[in-house]
Parts: structure tokens; sequence; C-alpha cells
């Protein structure tokens, strides 16, 4: 094979995955941007104005000149779109706290199970996160409701009085993102976890240390890439959420996932939901980026344990 | 060699430890007795128990049957990080987290030390394995000789009474390797610690240890100096262990006064010393570097022809084809004393009956 | 293992699969409510074959799904190969980035975005701008499950071909596909499920004959609990156990050697 068309065969290996993802992921985000400077019509496309490509460099400078703030005006003044976003920044927060809780034991106690039922449970937690998610949340509903198991079994034990209203309620919704993000946390953690050389644990042991005082000495230190990139990978997705909250949530969980489905299936506000889009890529964007340096930390931490392993003998 | 009763509270005492896995047995009713402060060696190919034994020892594995005591303490329930003994691991094991420092000092903690006493502590550390200065180095940027002293240091910064090592020097280079053979003799000297190291190199045991214990499929099967174990092997495997030896087969004659007895072999009959009961199959264990060969008619010599004649530098390995066809390895020391034998010429091989040693078949 | 770690880890499988269980059991209760038994019954799924537009829209999701994880499954590997062999090229910054941001972003923003491109370039909506989407935020999943088989792969084995004189598409089709292979079907499986699941992205880039089934299901759950839907899902729950199954015996088998 000709030295050109290994670099050629190379170039094509590499470009594709990036040429469609930059079409089908960045342009869009254009787009989103220029459409949220326009002002929505009763037309097809419901906004103007529409770039016209004929229209040469007079049709361009008429499109510039239709484009206005209007729409992050009216996000900026009312008061409902920066609850909306502190709303969703808190609710993502929380819940990925919880899940840091609960998911950090769990992972801990799967990566150090016997070794032949370690494959047992992940394929355990992975079903969970493989079905729908959509399926998933709405079985809360049948728990959660005022008819639900959960009510009736806790007034057959006597524990409540009357019903409690978990769902369409703020608490309706943190159980719902805690459930269906706790796979997202908890496998890549426990891949982190699980790759842990056991003698690190043994030595601290050997010199002296409790099992939980190896555990936050050696065990976590060591694994905070794998629960750095689960937390985002949990935290940056609920900040949009959409389904959680519509059917767990009430009218009084805002968030912006919903405000931005309703601005553009129910208001038919294109523009004013693509603003949204920008502000909640915004607010996304610098954990985005943080995402992306944890997994980059993870996978030299795995490639350097291999080296490391090579390079250890000899001088 | 140290007397068995000193330094009473170092003496290891293990009494039939037996440990199964699934359907292996890994350890079988092993039992040692360590004297307080001595260099001792636990040797054998991978899978004869041995590191198993080790971890025993250690704390990471608890023994289906029998009891650990180090001195008046019975170790065999104590969980490893309450056990007065501490290991270092084959891998190292060092925290790459934290600098060496603080690996050094990780032990130290919840000791009742004050931060001072510590850091004074780690600085004697060093000193010990020469790494003055490398407080605030990372584990990754260390070599693997320096990696093994970090982790030597470490495991003896809690003064323990008894240090097992797994494999300390298998990931070093053969220089490397002698000038840490040296150096670790001389820590445990200067310490009186008891050592236990485990390895499957026998040259590196024999210039480590006080005594050797040999294992074999889970059993110890020998213990002793290493002269001992070279010259007066319990079984073959013991003498192949140790070093090259040639094993002839043989029947062994009728029982006489003294230590010396006939046996019946394809090359004629041989001499050797040991026991037995006569009419048994036996076989006859000699070292290379006893077997003198010589030019063609000399006469106390079995006759041979020379096939291979290796030069090695200090000295040259010989191997003999005789009447029967088997084959003699021999090794003679440089410079020679007489003309070299060449290749294809016939030879006899001498085989003074004091290093020949009758084993069991 | 530790009594600590025993009752977190059963603990933690009840809070997953809780709900699941409530769900199968009750797509076989007779009775429409869900605090009254009313006896084992198959009668919801009975309902449930009958239902016309619902098996369309499974029908449409299957399609939709095997499309999308086919495309997936190629533009991850070869993003997967990049990353492992190409060592630091110029952009391999923004190439990461571009990999990974997909799979975090909330999915309003990126369906919403998506449809404004398509809308913007005159693209009809259908099942074929749903492929496009999926297999857009499928494709780094993909390369994460590839690119950590490729990281464990021993390199001698490639270099030994070469050795004996083959080249290096002989040897990509030859030696490092067939060992990578259980790990690229195991991106598909995921790029596969993720799309079959799918409900914001679809429902904003979706077009008229193109409903696919978590968008059918939507609109029937905003109305309350519905027993068909449990024997749906309870469905679904079984195909997605056997593909996991399925894709980890395939990443189990030829796991660690070579």
């Amino acid at each position: 094979m000709s030295g050109l068309s290994r670099r050629l065969g190379r170039g094509l290996v590499r470009g594709l995955p990036f040429l469609w993802l930059a079409l089908f992921f960045l342009v869009p985000f254009a787009v989103t941007l220029k459409i949220s400077f326009s002002s929505p019509a009763t037309a097809q496309p419901p906004y103007l104005p529409v770039l016209e490509w004929e229209g040469g460099l007079e049709g361009w400078r008429e499109f510039l000149e239709a484009l206005d703030f209007q729409n992050y005006q009216m996000i900026a003044a009312d008061a409902l779109y920066r609850d909306a976003a502190l709303s969703s920044l808190g609710y993502a927060a929380l819940a990925t706290a919880i899940l840091a809780l609960i998911g950090t034991p769990t992972a801990y106690a799967m990566a150090r199970a016997p070794a032949r039922w370690q494959p047992i449970l992940v394929a355990l937690v992975i079903v969970p996160f493989w079905t729908s998610f959509l399926i998933r949340v709405y079985a809360w509903i049948a728990i959660l409701k005022p008819e639900g198991l959960l009510n009736a079994a806790l007034l057959k034990i006597g524990l409540i009085g009357a019903p409690l209203a978990i769902l369409d309620s703020p608490y309706g919704v943190l159980i719902g993102l805690t459930y269906a993000y706790l796979p997202f946390l908890v496998l890549p953690l426990y891949a982190v976890m699980s790759r842990l050389d056991p003698a690190l644990t043994e030595a601290a042991a050997d010199l002296g240390a409790s099992r939980t005082r190896a555990f936050f000495t050696v065990t976590l230190p060591l694994s905070l890439p794998g629960l750095a990139a689960g937390a985002l990978l949990c935290f940056i997705p609920m900040v949009g959420e959409f389904i959680i909250p519509d059917l767990l949530g009430g009218s009084d969980t805002l968030m912006l996932g919903r405000v931005l489905w309703s601005e553009f299936f129910s208001n038919r506000d294109w523009p004013l939901a693509s603003a949204v889009a920008v502000l909640l890529l915004i607010l996304v964007v610098g954990p985005v980026v943080l995402f992306r340096e944890a997994e980059l930390r993870r996978e030299e931490a795995a490639r350097g344990e291999v080296e490391g392993a090579v390079r250890g003998g000899g001088r | 060699m140290h007397a068995a009763h000193s330094h009473p509270d170092r003496r290891l005492r293990l009494e039939r430890v037996s440990k199964r896995f699934g359907g292996h047995q890994a350890v079988d009713a092993v039992s040692l007795d360590l004297a307080g402060g001595e260099f001792f060696c636990l040797l054998g190919p991978s899978g004869c128990g041995k590191s198993t034994l080790l971890r025993l020892v250690a704390g990471f594995e608890t023994p289906d049957s029998g009891a650990i005591r180090l001195g008046e303490a019975d170790l065999t329930a104590l969980p490893p990080h309450r056990r007065p003994v501490n290991m270092m691991f084959q891998s190292y094991a060092l925290f790459p987290h934290l600098s060496v420092a603080a690996n050094l000092a990780y032990g130290l903690k919840g000791l009742g030390l004050s931060r001072a006493q510590i850091a004074e502590r780690v600085t004697s550390l060093l000193a010990l394995v020469r790494l003055d200065g490398f407080e605030s180095r990372r584990p990754d940027k260390l070599s693997g000789g320096q990696r093994q002293r970090v982790a030597l240091a470490r495991a003896l910064a809690r003064e323990p009474r008894l240090l097992l090592l797994d494999e300390p020097l298998g990931a070093l280079d053969r220089a490397l390797r002698e000038e840490t053979q040296g150096e670790l003799r001389a820590i445990q000297k200067r310490l009186g610690t008891s050592f236990v190291v485990v390895t499957h190199d026998a040259h590196e045991a024999m210039a480590l240890a006080d005594r050797i214990g040999v294992m074999e499929r889970g059993r110890l099967v020998q213990v002793g100096p290493a002269r001992d174990l070279y010259e007066r092997p319990a079984s073959r495997y013991v003498a192949g262990l140790l070093g090259d030896v040639n094993l002839i087969e043989g029947r062994l004659g009728p029982a006489e006064p003294g230590a010396f007895r006939s046996v019946e072999t394809a090359l004629g009959l041989l001499r050797a010393s040991g026991e037995g009961e006569a009419g048994v199959r036996v076989v006859v264990a000699i070292r290379p570097e006893r077997l003198r060969v010589g030019g063609e008619g000399e006469a106390s010599g079995l006759p041979g022809t020379l096939t291979e004649a290796t030069f090695l530098g200090d000295r040259i390995r010989y191997r003999v084809t005789m009447a029967d066809g088997t084959a003699l390895r021999a090794s003679a020391a440089l410079p020679l004393s007489g003309p070299a034998p060449s290749v294809g010429q016939a030879v006899t091989v001498a085989m003074p009956s004091d290093s020949a040693r009758i084993l069991p078949a | 293992m530790s009594l600590f770690a025993r009752t977190v880890l059963a603990l933690a499988l009840t809070f997953l699969y809780a709900p699941i269980l409530v769900l199968i059991v009750y797509s076989f209760n007779a009775s429409k409510l869900v605090t009254v038994w009313g006896g084992f019954s198959t009668h919801w799924y009975g309902v449930l074959f009958a239902d016309g537009p619902l098996i369309a829209a499974a029908l449409v999701s299957l399609k939709v799904a095997v499309l999308s994880a086919a495309i997936a499954g190629v533009l991850g590997t070869c993003a997967a190969l990049a990353l492992d062999r190409h060592g630091r090229f110029f952009g391999r910054g923004a190439y990461t980035g571009l990999l990974y941001a997909p799979m975090v972003m909330p999915e309003v923003i990126t369906g919403l975005s998506l449809l404004l491109l398509f809308v913007g370039i005159g693209l009809d909506r259908g099942i074929g701008t749903v492929v496009i989407a999926h297999a857009t935020f499928a494709t780094g999943f993909v390369a994460v499950v590839v690119g950590a088989r490729l990281k464990g792969l021993d390199r001698s084995l490639e270099e030994a071909a070469a050795d004996l004189g083959a080249g290096p598409t002989r040897i990509f089709f030859g030696i490092t596909l067939p060992l990578i292979a259980p790990a690229v079907a195991a991106g598909f499986l995921l790029a596969f499920t993720l799309s079959l699941d799918d409900l914001v992205i679809a429902s904003f880039v979706s077009g008229p004959g193109a409903t696919t089934l978590p968008m059918r299901i939507y609109s029937q759950v905003r109305l309350g609990v519905n027993p068909e839907i449990n024997a749906a899902s309870t469905l679904l729950i079984a195909t997605v156990g056997l593909v996991v199954l399925a894709a980890s015996w395939l990443t189990g088998r030829k796991g660690r050697a070579g």
C-alpha cells in the first residue's frame, strides 16, 4: 500500500466521524443561535426571517437587519426563566449529590464482590440502564400516586393517616432523577474501582489501616476520576431533563427542559424555544468541558497503568 | 547463625497450617519454627504454595486449620492491620496518589506519634535505603530499583517483628539484583528483624538466607542452610531445584557399615553415600562441578565421548555421552589444571563417591 | 463479602428493580387498578397485540434502531481507531470534545437544534431524520466501548502480522477487526437500545408516519397508568434482558485474550 493511499485511508477513518458530528451536532447549534434571534410567525417554517440563499449580498443585509434580541429580552425580563434555570441546576445538583452518596458504596460493594459474581452484578445494573428510561419513570407513577402502591402500603401499616402527595411534587422529581440515573453513576465508578490494584488496599491494611480508613485514604482518592465522570454524566443531562419533571413533577416543578418543550410544542414559538435552548447550552457548556477532561483523565490513568506495568521492570 | 531462642518475641511458629482453594490444596499441613532475627527463604516454583503461605502469615488469607504464632501472640484470627507483621509486595503497591514521604508515613498514622516524630522517622528510613532527599517524589517518577527501596522502607516503617517479602528482587535486572541482595542482608542484620523472603530463584535464596525452606505442592519438604540443601538434598526435587544435577537411576546394593553403599546402574557399580533397603530403586545424584573429565584411559573413570564443550566465562560446561547412551553434565572451573579435551574425543568421567548422594527414586 | 457490602448491594438492586417488578406483575393483573389484584390474566397482552398504532410504532422504532446503530457502529469504531492509533494529531482536543459532548448534552437541546437544521436545509422529517439524529448521539457511546477494547489489545499480534508480510489493510480486516468485533457488536447493541428508548429527540425530529414506540407510549402515559403499557413494558424489558445477556457474552468471550 503506497504511502499516499495509506494516509488517505487514515484521513478517511479519522475524518468520517468528525464530518458527521460537525454537520449534525455543531452546525445545528449555529442554526439554533440564528433562530433565537428571529421572530415567530404563522408560516411554514414558523419563524422570520428566513434566509434566502439566492438573495445575494442584499438578501444577507436584509436578513441580518431582521434579527433582534427580542427573545432574549423576554427571557431576561420574565422571572420564569431565571427561576426555571436555578431550579434545574438545583435539582440536578441535589440529585447528583444523593447519587454520589448512594452510588459510591454500591460501586465499591460491586468491586469487592467475589470475581465470579461481578459480571452478574454488572449485568444486573446494566439491564435497568438499557431498559427504556420512559418506562422506568412511568413505573414510578404507579408506585407514587395517591392511589398507588407506596401510599397503600404506608396506609396499611398505619405509618400515615392520609396519602402522601409525592407524585406531582419536587420529591417525585428527586426520586425519579435518582432512580433513573443511578446506573449512570455506578457503572463508570465501578469500572475504575474494579481496575484498582488489589495490592494497594492490602498494603494499606498491612500498614495498619482499618477497612474504613483504607477506603477513604486509598480507594476513594484513586477512584475520583471515575466518580467525576459518573457525576457529570448524570448532572449535565439532568439540567435539561424533560421526561421526569413532566411525568412525576407538578405544576410547581419548573425545569428548563419542560419550559423549552412547552414553548416549542404548546406555544409553537420556535424562536423563543431556541433562545431557551441557548440559555440551557450556556449553563451546561462548562460542565461539558469538565466532563471531557474527566474522561480524558480516566483514560490517561488506565493507559498509564499498562505502561507502568511494562516499564516497572529493570532500572 | 543465630541461636534459636534469641529475640523470643520474633519467633515465628507455624503449626500444621493448611489452606485449600476450591479443589486445590495450596498449603498442606506446613509446620515451621523460625528463630528470631533469622533470614529465611521459602523456595519453590510457581504454584508450590509459597506465596499463599506468605499471605497466610500476613493475614490476607485465613488458614483452614493450624495456628500461626509470633512469639507469645496467636496471629491466626487477627486481621492484617492488627498483626505486628509487615509485607513488601511483589508489585511494590506504592500508593500512586501519595508522595514517597506520605507513602512511608502511611503506616505511622494512628500510632500516637507527633508530626515531628513521623517526619524524623521518614528521614531515617530514607537514609536506611539510601534514598535521602526523595521525600516529595511521586512513585511514577521513580525507577524500578528506587520503587523497590521505597517499598522496603515503607514495610519497615512500623518496625515489625517480622517482615515478609514477596519476590522482592524479581523485577530487577541481574547487576542490580546482586547489589540489592547485599543491601538486603545488611539491613536485616542491622535491624535484627526476622525476614521471610519468597522466591523461585535458588541462587537468590542461597545468597540471602540463613536457612531455606523448599516447598513442593503445598508441603514443606526440606528445611536447612543452603549448603545442607545443596550437598545433601532429601529428594530429586530438592536437588534439581537448588542447581543443575546429574541423576542416575539404579538399584541399591546390600547394607554395609559406614556411610557408603553400592548402587547398580547402567553405568556400572557406583559408590555413593546414603541409606535405604537393599534392592530398592534409587537415584544417584552428583553435581556437574564434582565430576572430573579426564583424558582417555585415566585410571578411575567411566568411559564416554565428549559431545559438547561450552565456554561460560569462569568455567567450561561439558556434555559427555557415556557407553550406554546416557549423557552426563560436568563442569570445570577455569583456568583448567590440565589440557582441555576436545569435542568428539574419548574421555573418562571420574565420580568421587563422597560427592555422590543416594536419593529416593 | 462483608455484611455491609451485601446490604448495600441488596438495597441498591431492590431500588433498581422494584419498579420494574411492579410493571411486570401488574401487566398480568386482570384489574386495571394498581392497588387491586384482580387475578392473573394475559388480557392486556391481547389488547397490546391488537393495538395497531402501537405495533406500527414498534416497527418504526425497530427500523430506526437498526439503521442508526449500524451508522453509529461504523462512525464510532472509526473514531475509536483514530484516537487509539493516530497519536497526537492536530485538533485531537476538539475531536474528543466533539465525540463526548453528544453523550451528555441534554436531549432537548440536541433535538431542537437538529430539527432546526433539518427545517433550514429543507429536509423532510420522517424515519430518515430520526435515524440521523440517533446515529449522532450514539456514536460517542460506541467509541467509548470500542476504545476500551482497543486499549487492551495486544499490539504484538498486529506487529507479528506485519512481520510476516501483511499490509495495513490485511492486518486490519484479518487481525484487528476480528479481535475487536465483540466490542463493536456490544457497541452496536448499546446504540440499538439507546435508539429504541429515545423519546425527546424523536419527538422533535420525527415526522408524519414516523411515530416511534416511545412517542406512542408517551402519548398514552400522559393520560395515566395504562395496563396495556405495562404489558408493552414487560416485553421490552424481556427483550433488553436478552440483548444484555448477548452483549455481555460477546464482550466476555474474547475479553481477556489477545
